[in-house]
């Protein structure tokens, strides 16, 4: 039999599909330590972004960190905290906020530092506070570019979140490490990863379309017009320095959101 | 040169040694020596032994003895250990890595390496799966005659590296526990961890619940007898686990190994597995003096060195451990 072939059996296989080491079990599993880990990284990274973007204060220190941070290898990370604080859910979830926190951080602060500085001129004109600025204007703004940054966070922590398996926790990791591990014949252990990684690759796409959705839906249409809408995370400029508003004037009038 | 080069010097240029033969050819001739002496010189530099794919393949003339290794550090200790003590009686040795059995059996086979050290429980299981013999010396007798000719193993030593069930020296103290059968009792109260297949395998939880009644209470999914396992056992969230007896992790945190009565984990005895062509007396005189003085303690030594903060370089603690032990 070929992989291929063995790989739909597996599928098709009903004890895969049920029990405490069944794909559904698996599966919640790892959007469980996903999840947690996307939100303890969105409340530690969104709102220093916006503030640091807002104030342009420290912005040389938010790259440096999201730069620094995104190159520290996970699994090494993991067994390290997990050799200090020892075997838990912390370690699990702190070496997976650590893959959210860049892209999250780089998202809204380069969203804020992005925004029209003409549009936040005429917010201040038009006599809003600081506060006002941040979260009715230069937040909506910010957001195609959190967004990517939302978007490319998750992707990674749910391609990553399988590191969890390494250190006796569950999820879709599980399959790779056992299959590896404890499959004697060589087309079993590679069926079994082999599922375990398309079952990775289906969740990661699967909540990259529903992103996408939801983004929509947030978005305000006036930051989807031709040349601005079509941002995605590859485009995002990270830089420290503003760039340099008060004297471009720009043709196309950016939206506010009503 | 001639139009026509004979038939030998044609087959040299098909194989890229025919130096000269259009100004072209010549050029990348002389680029893909170049590249060639570079990257034996980058392997040469590469530490414990180039990669599977330094130098040639095929047999090694008849004076050279090659040494494979497999891909974790005792493996490649116990080869320089063989290597340093051959090169020391005036034979010339080479080092590989070979990464695992699957690997290295058949480069055995095919003449590639000539001599891998080896452990004789595993290897045994390797030649014959139906093997049944754990204790020691019915492992090297079994794996005597399973080794398929002209593959031969030498003298087996006292060293052995086998997987054993683990406790910290409290728990052993309140169960009064020496052996895994004084554990037993207990068993239903404790959380085991070791690696995925350690649950399934004959000799592992299977093995322990037919060989000794012990029924662990959970299992704990680990890593492979590494510093995951070793953490877990210190901050309780196992009580047992499978870890390896040369482990240094063990005595450093005050771990202790179960005796293993029934022989549940078959024996694992370092030994050389070496091509027959390729064993003259001298040889093996030599690889058999090392066995001899090679015990489980020394190797649980020689691990520690190995693991010591500077990182030592396996050579040069296999020439301390065969100075110290009068081999050098």
């Amino acid at each position: 039999m070929t992989i291929l072939s063995s790989v739909l059996a597996w599928f098709a296989d009903p004890v895969h599909w049920s029990g405490p080491e069944g794909v559904p079990a698996r599966v919640l599993e790892h959007v469980y330590y996903g999840a947690l880990a996307l939100l303890v990284g969105a409340l530690l990274a969104v709102p220093v972004g916006l503030l640091v973007g807002h104030t342009g204060r420290g912005g040389f220190l938010v790259v440096g960190l999201a730069n620094w941070l995104r190159s520290l290898p996970d699994l090494g990370l993991l067994i390290l905290l997990v050799l200090l604080v020892g075997i838990g859910l912390v370690p699990v979830v702190a070496a997976l906020v650590v893959l959210a926190v860049p892209p999250l951080l780089a998202g809204a602060y380069a969203g804020v530092r992005n925004t029209d500085r003409a549009v936040v001129d005429a917010a201040r004109g038009m006599g809003m506070r600081e506060h006002e600025v941040l979260l009715r204007v230069e937040l909506p703004n910010a957001l195609p570019l959190l967004f990517g940054g939302l978007r490319s966070a998750v992707l990674q922590v749910v391609a990553t979140t399988s590191v969890a398996a390494y250190v006796g926790f569950g999820g879709l990791g599980r399959f790779l490490i056992d299959g590896f591990r404890a499959q004697a014949d060589p087309i079993a252990k590679y069926t079994e990863m082999t599922a375990g990684v398309l079952l990775i690759a289906a969740l990661a796409l699967l909540l990259e379309a529903v992103l996408a959705g939801v983004q929509r839906a947030v978005v305000s249409p006036g930051l989807r017009a031709p040349g601005r809408g079509a941002r995605s995370p590859a485009d995002m400029v990270l830089r420290d320095d503003p760039p340099c508003p008060l004297t471009e004037t720009k043709p196309e009038t950016a939206g506010v959101n009503p | 040169m001639s139009t026509e080069p004979p038939v030998s010097e044609r087959q040299r240029a098909r194989s890229g040694a025919n130096v000269g033969r259009r100004a072209t050819s010549s050029v990348r001739a002389v680029l893909a020596v170049g590249l060639a002496a570079g990257l034996t010189l980058l392997s040469a530099c590469g530490g414990g032994g180039g990669g599977p794919l330094g130098g040639g393949s095929g047999p090694s003339p008849a004076d050279t003895i090659r040494i494979g290794s497999a891909d974790f550090p005792e493996s490649a200790l116990l080869a320089d250990i063989y290597s340093v003590a051959l090169q020391a009686k005036g034979i010339t040795t080479e080092r590989r890595s070979l990464g695992s059995r699957e690997t290295y059996i058949p480069a055995l086979r095919d003449g590639s390496i000539d001599l891998i050290p080896e452990y004789t429980g595993t290897l045994l299981q390797y030649f014959d799966q139906q093997a049944t013999p754990t204790a020691s010396a019915e492992v090297y007798a079994a794996l005597k005659t399973a080794v398929p000719a002209p593959l031969t193993v030498l003298e087996m030593a006292a060293a052995e590296d086998k997987d054993a069930v683990v406790v910290t020296r409290e728990l052993a103290a309140r169960y009064n526990a020496r052996t895994i059968a004084d554990l037993a009792p207990g068993c239903r109260e404790l959380v085991f961890g070791g690696p995925s297949e350690f649950q399934t395998r004959p000799d592992g939880i299977p093995g322990l619940r037919e060989r000794y009644g012990c029924e662990f209470k959970s299992y704990v999914k680990l890593d492979t007898g590494g510093p995951v396992t070793v953490r877990a056992l210190k901050d309780d969230t196992v009580q047992a686990a499978d870890l390896f007896t040369t482990n240094p992790a063990l005595e450093e945190n005050g771990l202790v190994v179960l005796e293993d009565p029934k022989n549940n984990f078959a024996a694992q005895n370092v030994v050389p597995l070496i091509n027959s062509t390729k064993a003259t007396e001298g040889i093996t005189q030599t690889l058999n003096a090392i066995s001899a003085k090679l015990t489980t303690e020394g190797l649980v030594e020689l691990n520690r060195k190995l693991n010591a903060p500077d990182k030592p370089n396996s050579e040069v603690v296999a020439k301390e451990w065969l100075s110290a032990n009068g081999l050098g």
